[in-house]
């Protein structure tokens, strides 16, 4: 035997075993090395989050090299989108970003009102801050919960996580009648008014809310051996992170102080009083503490826009097909994992002549290789955990 | 008061084993018959007892960490889901196993037997109540730690010879862990030993009987005349040491890392499948139960109750169900921190094993070294255990 730990059966560089299909998927810069070890992370893998795939190169325990391979969920939305008409392509927006489709139904219809200048009435303003940031928790609560589980915890953490979340998908359901893909904010308003009985539910778990944040806190943030693992794991320096332009609440772990909520703000976010928490170290601990404060912070919205809601439309006047005139439009909200961006270009016609989308998933995992590299086996899983990439918005 | 006499009256082996070996012989059977008798009978026993075991420890883990999860867990098949275990090992008796191709046959065959037979060895050394045991070796804590020592050996050609990357990295990560903790592992076992000045599990928990202060767990006691002060700075820290070095050999979180499912998606057991995968199974969950039935046993006093030598004579023979509890205890706390911590990363497994806990164990051992010396000289004021001979 060479002086590797490796048998010869399962070398490096075995064509019979599929090396030749790294090169085909046009994988770069894996060495040809007897001491390397390439193993191939997904697409179906535990901790991949979906169909991500991810080759790595390792030296012993050691990453060197890492190439995401994206793609198996591809469905493409996008083409999709120009054959449909507007309100047909709110339908698409919800399959994206599946744990938090409110946010993506968000961008697509600001998208449109700007194209179209609809002037969407109050109360639907109101009702989307309160769906979008109940879909914020919601979707916090499961990367909180899969961070958990990534770091290896036997899915206490999780189930804690999902427990809270059938609250909030119980909430959602009364005014959008579904628990997922619920096309609730379309352009011009939203598809329904809330019931009567949804405001004093929202009021109950607003109350509850914040003590079920503790036990997470209890559970991960104070944990030694979770401290140990993700502490100075994965640190993205505020300058790769904006080169990479990172957004949501990795660029906040890396001490970038920006949320489009505060940035530029859409809907009527400037009415109320809440915080963009920023936390500098950048590593995995910090994205997780992100979401756990965001989560907190929405619970402030949440509960400034009960209190502030008053009768009224729910929709703008607006024609039964939308045709708008020749133009373009580029919408961008905060969405739970990162800046949701919307490009509509159109051509006078029923559908979009572009329906263009900035997945935040996407962009952020972008990162991934470089940051992962020089860390161990298993911190690239818990890098690529406090990620909190959806597959369906990455692959669209 | 001697301890051997009052056992005399109340003894297993006196008590049933040999009328009934002598019985037997009077009826005519050959001596070399009943001998066989007595080791088959030991042997099924034991099996049994690691059969039912396991069922009762698969289902107690999972419906304790489903209550730890806010949910209800296994409750369907059986009263309280009681048979779920067994319904699931049908299910994987009826499953095909499946090698890959460019599996080592021998090897990949090879290992889940190893793991099991090494598992179950330990067994044969626990004594289940005075008298009660498949043998008493006077070297038994050498015997425990020889086959303690072999599932590394199983899980390691069982990532060798799965010819599968996740494999590999299983079996390379269980070779360095295991021994890792064998080592603290092994020198927090000489605490009791030198407490008790015996190898023999036997002699280890007879050293133990009396009243509470006297389990290896509460030592050094220092007595104020008749009043115990335990400080247990030796006994404490060797069994949570113990523990420690037990949840890393058996595989368990926050040590899981030779199956890691999170990285590894099933390390050493992804090649394996039906009855191969439910023997890893059965051995991992063996492994845990016997390292709380020794751990009871060589620090929480075995199978006495700890409330005087008088209740012991009294209940005698239900002594085995007081050992049984602590174990069961042990394990309940292992599914606790299971479904609590998450996973060590592999290089600080590495510094928790040679930084912290090696050198503090060597330290126990020279302490409790002094104090056996010590408590020979100054008798009254420091005891640490009435068994001291």
């Amino acid at each position: 035997m060479a002086d590797t730990l490796i048998p010869e059966r399962i070398s490096t560089f075995n064509p019979e075993l599929g090396d030749t299909m790294f090169e085909s998927l046009g994988v770069q810069g894996v060495v040809e090395d007897d001491n390397l070890l390439t193993l191939n992370l997904g697409p179906q893998h535990p901790s991949t989050h979906g169909v991500f795939r991810l080759i790595m190169q390792l030296q012993g325990e050691t990453v060197i090299g890492a190439t995401p391979i994206m793609g198996y969920l591809h469905r493409s939305t996008e083409k999709l989108g120009e054959a449909r008409t507007y309100v047909q392509g709110t339908v698409l927006t919800d399959r994206m970003d599946y744990l938090s489709p409110i946010t993506t139904n968000w961008a697509y219809a600001l998208a449109i009102e700007r194209l179209t200048g609809l002037v969407v009435p109050e109360r639907a303003e109101f009702l989307r801050v309160i769906t979008g940031e109940l879909s914020r928790i919601q979707s916090h609560l499961i990367a909180v919960g899969t961070f958990g589980m990534d770091v290896g915890t036997y899915g206490t953490p999780l189930l804690y996580a999902l427990r809270e979340r059938e609250s909030v998908l119980d909430l959602l359901s009364l005014p959008t009648g579904v628990r997922m893909n619920p096309s609730y904010i379309r352009y011009g308003g939203v598809a329904r008014d809330a019931p009567p009985e949804f405001f004093p539910q929202l009021e109950k778990f607003l109350r509850i809310f914040p003590s079920k944040i503790d036990e997470y806190e209890a559970i991960l943030t104070s944990n030694e051996v979770f401290r140990n693992r993700t502490i100075g794991v994965g640190m993205i320096p505020p300058e790769v992170a904006r080169a990479y332009s990172v957004t949501g609440p990795i660029l906040r772990a890396s001490g970038v102080d920006y949320d489009v909520r505060r940035a530029e703000p859409y809907s009527i976010y400037d009415r109320f009083d809440w915080e963009v928490p920023v936390r500098y170290n950048g590593d995995c601990f910090d994205r997780y503490m992100i979401r756990v404060l965001e989560m907190r912070q929405s619970t402030r919205i949440l509960q400034q826009a009960l209190d502030a809601i008053s009768e009224g439309d729910i929709r703008a006047k607006m024609p039964k097909v939308l045709k708008p005139a020749k133009g373009e439009a580029y919408a961008r909200i905060e969405g739970p994992k990162g800046e949701i961006g919307f490009y509509l270009i159109s051509d006078g016609t029923p559908n979009p002549y572009r329906y263009n989308v900035r997945p935040p998933s996407f962009v952020n995992l972008t990162c991934l290789s470089q940051i992962a590299v020089g860390h161990k086996l298993a911190d690239a899983v818990v890098i690529l955990g406090s990620f909190d990439i959806v597959m369906g918005e990455v692959d669209r | 008061m001697n301890i051997g006499d009052l056992y005399s009256q109340h003894d297993f082996w006196l008590s049933i084993g040999q009328p009934l070996e002598n019985w037997l012989v009077g009826l005519g059977v050959p001596n070399w018959l009943v001998a066989l008798i007595y080791v088959a009978v030991g042997g099924a026993a034991i099996l049994g007892a690691i059969t039912v075991f396991v069922i009762i420890a698969i289902w107690a883990e999972r419906r304790f960490i489903a209550r730890l999860q806010d949910r209800l867990g296994p409750n369907r098949v059986g009263k309280f889901g009681l048979l779920q275990s067994v319904a699931d090992a049908v299910k994987l008796l009826g499953k095909e196993i499946i090698r890959p191709r460019q599996a080592d046959p021998f090897l990949h065959f090879l290992a889940p037997a190893l793991i099991l037979g090494a598992s179950l060895m330990v067994w044969a050394v626990i004594p289940w109540g005075p008298g009660l045991h498949v043998t008493d070796l006077n070297v038994a804590v050498l015997y425990l730690l020889a086959f303690g020592a072999i599932p590394a050996l199983g899980v390691t050609i069982a990532g060798w010879g799965s010819t599968n990357k996740y494999s590999l990295f299983g079996g390379m990560r269980a070779v360095v862990q295991y021994v890792s903790y064998e080592v603290p592992g092994a020198v927090v076992l000489i605490v009791p030993v030198l407490l008790a000045r015996s190898m023999s599990l036997q002699d280890i928990v007879q050293a133990q009987s009396g009243p509470l202060w006297n389990w290896f767990v509460f030592q050094p006691v220092f007595f104020v005349g008749p009043i115990p002060i335990p400080i247990p700075i030796i006994g404490l820290i060797a069994f949570v040491y113990y523990l420690i070095a037990g949840l890393a050999e058996t595989n368990r979180t926050p040590f899981d890392h030779v199956e890691a499912d999170s990285e590894l998606t099933g390390g050493f057991t992804t090649e394996y499948s039906g009855m191969q995968f439910a023997l890893f199974f059965l051995a991992e969950y063996a492994n845990s139960i016997a390292v709380g039935l020794l751990a009871s046993t060589l620090f929480l006093g075995g199978y006495h109750t700890g409330l005087g030598d008088a209740v012991d004579n009294a209940i005698w023979i239900l002594l085995p169900g007081v050992l049984i509890t602590k174990a069961a205890i042990i394990f309940l706390i292992f599914v606790w921190v299971r479904g609590t911590l998450p996973r060590f990363r592999y290089d600080q497994l590495m510094q928790f094993a040679w930084k912290r806990m090696l050198p503090v164990s060597i330290a126990l051992v020279s302490l409790s070294a002094l104090f056996a010396s010590l408590s020979s000289l100054l008798g009254p004021i420091i005891r640490l255990a009435p068994g001291v001979r």
